[in-house]
Formats: structure tokens, C-alpha cells, sequence
């Protein structure tokens, strides 16, 4: 068992180690050391200035205000997606049951219905966000969404959605709480089919109403799959990347008020005149954030675990 | 599903008879009940369908609308079908290239990672070493940072070391930002595979590698097939990393870049037929797939949030 154990076991983590090592580590430990200079990338030559990006960060006003952007999709995006998730995995998983018959049933094709929901999940960001910024598509006359409102006589409502400033992002958070509820509908029917039929029926024979069933039986006994639910929903509320530049008009507009950090970063970095020192403590003030966000989530979410 | 089958039992659908006559009042109220509900869940269940099918196939059939029908009759279905949408996506604007540009790019990087990936966290799941601990900290950690903060220094690390904007750089950055998860998952699974065939191997001289490679992946196959359709999947639609590791040549560029700037071109070209198009090419293959292999891309995706 011995016998060349050691030589067996330096193989095998070699190439990963490298590669991890190299590309993820690396470029890591190297962002705190670059947010400390002026760097530009033009040039070899850095300067070390301390905490002066920092320092322009929070005199930032772009920045503050993107940042709000990232805490608005971090409190909105995953409370709506989550609800709508746990509601119709719900009715899918027990929305059938008869009483009569005191037994928890799904509702007929549910099947159906989960693969369907499913569909954004597997379809890249990108073409998400192409889809519904043509479905926006600012002009009243000529966007679906305008011609449908039309259609079924709201045509008061038309909007130029991604347009106006004050609609433009909760368009796009919209769009996130679209492409990502059919992961939790299949992620908590998951749950929700590995808790024992009977303690549904016990609580049926006791008189329980459905949403009395929900929130004593189906929430306690799902709540760590939806403390982890939060945590992706968290993380993917955080980046908003993809949505935001490729849905927003003007990259974050109109009036950056659809900026979030990391589009900021991104253009600071790779647009604005290269300021690679100020776009890499902007990682680092993200990374923070991202800290703290699960730091605080795994707090709440600790609780006794309830074993069945 | 057990539920599926107190659905279909006889005597149990809720617009027939069949209830015993004793308390025939209170189960016909409880029927009824029953009834309600359905219909209530069914209207709103299908609402969302509806909202998701919708978007999906109208950008199929905008695909074969000319462009100027697209403007005027948004919501019309095709009169005439406009193939030529398709060829001019595929070809003038390069969605073929970025197709394939795509496949090689997840191809390799799903066997590289599925390989690194199982290979390390088989060594960290079944031997003890000095450094184990932190060595499988470290990579499980990398699941917890988001890959923008890092964007600044990995453009200059690629560059460095020359694999900035090439197909293979793409590959093995794609391989590395994935191994965290696929270690964390593989690591579990491996722990919970039986450890007397391996033993067995062994003391029939089979030496470590082999018996990885012979007993141990697959016996780990269904593991490895969830985090394979996870990695593929997440790499398809990676958008970021090629956005700024892979901005150079548009002969390199992967189907979500293509298809980000076919959506600016077309805005100056008004060939929207041909956006619809390429979005088609995008949407198209994934969700054939996903409804060939529904039920284990489901369990794929979801598989890593119930550990």
C-alpha cells in the first residue's frame, strides 16, 4: 500500500495544483498588490501609492452608486426568485392533493412543467439578455412587450423600458429572477419530494390547511436547501455582468443608473485609459462585499437542523 | 415519484366519483376543494410556462421573418420563411466559426477539468499526506470568490505566459476557474465509493494510477457525469472570460461573443432576421440536448446545491 504512495499522490496533484495555482491563486494575491499602484499596463513601470485607489473609491460617487446597484439586486433578485421558486414547487409537488383521498400528490404533468421552467437555465447569459433587450426594444411601436401591452388594450403602459432611468434596472433584475426560477423550482422539488408523504398526511388528517402545510412543514424542513439557494442566488445577484452590459443602454445607462461593480471595473480597466491600479481595488472592495454578504447569510441561516 | 403514482391510482382523480358513501358531504366538499386547488396551481403553473416558452419561440420564428417584418409585425408568425437568416448567421457573420470555435474550447475543457479535477480529489478523498487538509481548503475556497475581482491581474498572467487570446489559454483558464467545485463535488463522492475493490486492486499489484483509472472512475462514473454536465454547461455560456481573455482575433471568438456583437452590428445593419438567426444557433443545440438528457441535467445542475 506503501510503495510508491508518495510519488503516486505528487503525480496526480501536480498538474491541477499548477493550473490552480497559476490562473486562479496567482492572478488573486496579484490583485491586492496592483490596487496599491498607479499601474496603467502601457507601461513596466508601477508606482506604489498606497491606499490612494481606495482612497478615489470612496470619493467615487460612480462607484457608491454602483455598489447600491449590486445591494438592490442582492436584496430584491433573490427574495422574488426564491418565492416564486418555493410557490410553484410547491404547487407542482403537493398543489394536486386531494383531501378525500388524504394523500399529497403533484399536479398533473408536472413533469412537464419542470423541464419547461427549466429552459433558461441552460441557455447562456448572453442570449438571455440579447432576447429580452429586443423584447424591450425602447420604441412604443415597435418592442414586443410594447405591441403586447397594445394589444390587450394597455397601451397607456408602454413604456421605452430599458430607456427610462428609473424602470432600467428593475427590467433587468426582472430578466435575472426570469432565467433563474426554474433552477429553484427543480432544486426545491427536489427537496420537497424527499420529505415523507406522511408528515404531509399527518398534518392533512390534523386539519391543516395548504399554506398552513407550507409554512409549518415544507419551509422548516427545507430551509437549508433554501439558506444554499440564497447563497448561489447571492453570488450571481453580485456579478450581473452579462445582463447588465448587454441589456442596458450604454453600457450601465441611461445615466449609469444600471452600473454595477463589476461592469465598472470592467470599464475602468479595459476602457477608461487603462487604470488597472484602481480597477483591481474595485475587486478587492467587491470581494469584501461578497465577504460579508456570506458571512452574515450563513449566520442567519444557522439554525438546528431538523433530521427526517 | 410516488406522487405521480397517487395521481394516476383509480378512484382518486378529483372530477369523479368513486368516494365511499359514509360522509359523503364532507368528501364531496373535500373534492371540490381538491378541484379548486388544481385549477388554481395548473393556471398559475402555466402562466410561467407560458411567460418562459413564449420569448424562446418567438425568437425562433422571428428567425425566419425578413427584418423589415420583424419591426412592423413584431408578433406575427412568418409568412414567408426567410432560410436565407440562417446562412447569412452561419456565414457572413460568423456564427459557424464561432460554433465551432465553441465546441473545441468546451470539449477539451470539460475532459481537463472532469480529469484534473477527479484525479485531485481522488488523492484528497484517499490518501493522507501532510498538507491534505489545506491543499483541499485552498481549492474548495476558490469557490467562494467571484472571478471579476480578478479580472486585472489573470489578463496580465495570460498575457505573460502568451495564452492570451488563443483557443488552448481559453481552454486551460476555463479548466482552472472550474476545479474548485469539481473538487468539492468529486471529493464527497469519492469518500462515499466502497474502499475494498480499491484495497482488492491493490494487493493484486495494480499500482495507484491504474487502479484510479481502471476501478475507481468507474465506479465514480455517475458523479463524474452530474459535474460533466455542470462544466459543460457553465462553460458553453461563459461570457466574461473570453469577453476579456479572448478579444483579439474574431476567427478565435466563442458563440457568446459572436453573438454580442451581432447584436451592436445588427443594430447599425438592421438585419435583425439575422440576430434572431444567431441567437437561434446559440439556443438551439443546448436545448435539444437538455430535453434528450433532461432528467440528468436537472440532477447535474442541482446536484452540487443538496450536498
Amino acid at each position: 500500500m506503501r510503495h510508491g504512495k508518495y510519488r503516486f499522490i505528487i503525480g496526480f496533484l501536480a498538474i491541477p495544483l499548477a493550473l490552480y495555482g497559476v490562473l486562479v491563486i496567482s492572478p488573486f494575491v496579484q490583485d491586492f498588490q496592483i490596487s496599491m499602484t498607479d499601474w496603467t499596463g502601457l507601461t513596466p513601470d508601477k508606482h506604489y501609492i498606497g491606499f490612494d485607489n481606495y482612497r478615489k473609491i470612496i470619493h467615487n460617487h460612480l462607484f457608491w452608486q454602483s455598489l447600491w446597484h449590486n445591494v438592490l439586486l442582492l436584496l430584491i433578485v433573490p427574495v422574488v426568485t426564491l418565492a416564486l421558486g418555493l410557490f410553484f414547487a410547491f404547487m407542482l409537488n403537493v398543489g394536486g392533493r386531494r383531501k378525500g383521498s388524504a394523500s399529497v400528490a403533484g399536479v398533473r404533468g408536472s413533469g412537464a412543467y419542470k423541464i419547461i421552467f427549466f429552459f433558461p437555465q441552460v441557455l447562456s447569459v448572453a442570449v438571455i439578455a440579447i432576447l429580452w433587450q429586443q423584447i424591450y426594444n425602447p420604441d412604443p411601436d415597435e418592442g414586443v412587450l410594447n405591441v403586447v401591452l397594445h394589444s390587450i388594450g394597455l397601451g397607456s403602459q408602454t413604456q421605452s423600458w430599458l430607456g427610462d432611468p428609473k424602470l432600467a434596472l428593475a427590467c433587468i433584475m426582472a430578466v435575472m429572477v426570469w432565467a433563474n426560477v426554474g433552477f429553484y423550482v427543480v432544486l426545491f422539488s427536489a427537496g420537497m419530494s424527499s420529505i415523507p408523504t406522511e408528515i404531509y398526511e399527518a398534518s392533512l388528517l390534523d386539519g391543516a390547511t395548504r399554506s398552513t402545510t407550507f409554512f409549518r412543514v415544507t419551509l422548516p424542513l427545507l430551509s437549508d436547501t433554501v439558506a444554499t439557494g440564497w447563497v448561489y442566488m447571492g453570488i450571481i445577484a453580485m456579478d450581473a455582468f452579462a445582463y447588465v452590459q448587454l441589456m442596458s443602454v450604454n453600457n450601465g445607462g441611461p445615466n449609469e443608473k444600471t452600473d454595477v461593480v463589476p461592469l465598472l471595473l470592467f470599464k475602468t480597466a479595459f476602457r477608461d485609459n487603462s487604470q488597472y491600479g484602481l480597477a483591481a481595488a474595485m475587486g478587492v472592495a467587491m470581494l469584501l462585499v461578497t465577504l460579508v454578504f456570506a458571512v452574515l447569510t450563513l449566520r442567519l441561516s444557522r439554525r438546528e437542523r431538523i433530521e427526517f | 415519484m410516488t406522487t405521480e403514482t397517487i395521481d394516476g391510482a383509480p378512484g382518486s382523480a378529483p372530477h369523479k366519483s368513486g368516494s365511499p358513501a359514509s360522509d359523503a358531504a364532507r368528501w364531496k366538499w373535500r373534492r371540490s376543494e381538491g378541484g379548486v386547488l388544481n385549477a388554481f396551481s395548473h393556471v398559475f403553473l402555466a402562466v410561467w410556462a407560458l411567460m418562459v416558452g413564449l420569448p424562446l419561440l418567438w425568437a425562433l420564428w422571428s428567425s425566419f421573418k425578413s427584418s423589415g417584418d420583424i419591426l412592423s409585425h413584431p408578433l406575427s408568425l412568418p409568412t414567408h420563411l426567410h432560410f436565407e437568416n440562417w446562412s447569412h448567421a452561419w456565414t457572413k457573420a460568423n456564427m459557424g466559426q464561432y460554433f465551432i470555435n465553441t465546441i473545441i474550447v468546451v470539449g477539451f475543457s470539460t475532459v481537463g477539468t472532469m480529469l484534473f479535477g477527479s484525479m485531485a480529489a481522488y488523492v484528497l478523498a484517499r490518501f493522507e499526506f501532510p498538507g491534505n487538509r489545506l491543499i483541499y481548503f485552498i481549492f474548495v475556497a476558490g469557490m467562494a470568490f467571484p472571478v471579476v475581482m480578478v479580472l486585472v491581474p489573470l489578463f496580465f498572467v495570460t498575457t505573460n505566459l502568451g495564452i492570451i487570446n488563443t483557443l488552448p489559454g481559453l481552454i486551460l483558464v476555463y479548466i482552472a476557474y472550474s476545479l474548485p467545485f469539481t473538487v468539492f463535488f468529486m471529493t464527497s463522492f469519492f469518500r462515499t465509493l466502497p474502499t475494498s475493490v480499491a484495497e482488492a486492486a491493490l494487493v493484486d499489484g495494480a499500482s495507484h494510477t491504474r487502479t484510479f483509472f481502471q476501478i475507481m472512475v468507474p465506479m465514480a462514473k455517475p458523479g463524474i457525469i452530474s459535474i460533466g454536465i455542470f462544466n459543460v454547461l457553465g462553460q458553453w455560456n461563459q461570457y466574461l472570460l473570453p469577453l476579456v481573455l479572448n478579444q483579439g482575433d474574431t476567427d478565435k471568438w466563442v458563440l457568446t461573443q459572436g453573438l454580442a456583437d451581432l447584436a451592436v452590428q445588427q443594430g447599425y445593419q438592421g438585419d435583425w432576421g439575422g440576430l434572431f438567426a444567431g441567437l437561434s444557433i446559440a439556443m438551439l443545440p443546448v436545448l435539444a440536448v437538455y430535453i434528450v438528457f433532461q432528467r440528468q441535467v436537472q440532477a447535474g445542475l442541482t446536484a452540487g446545491a443538496l450536498k
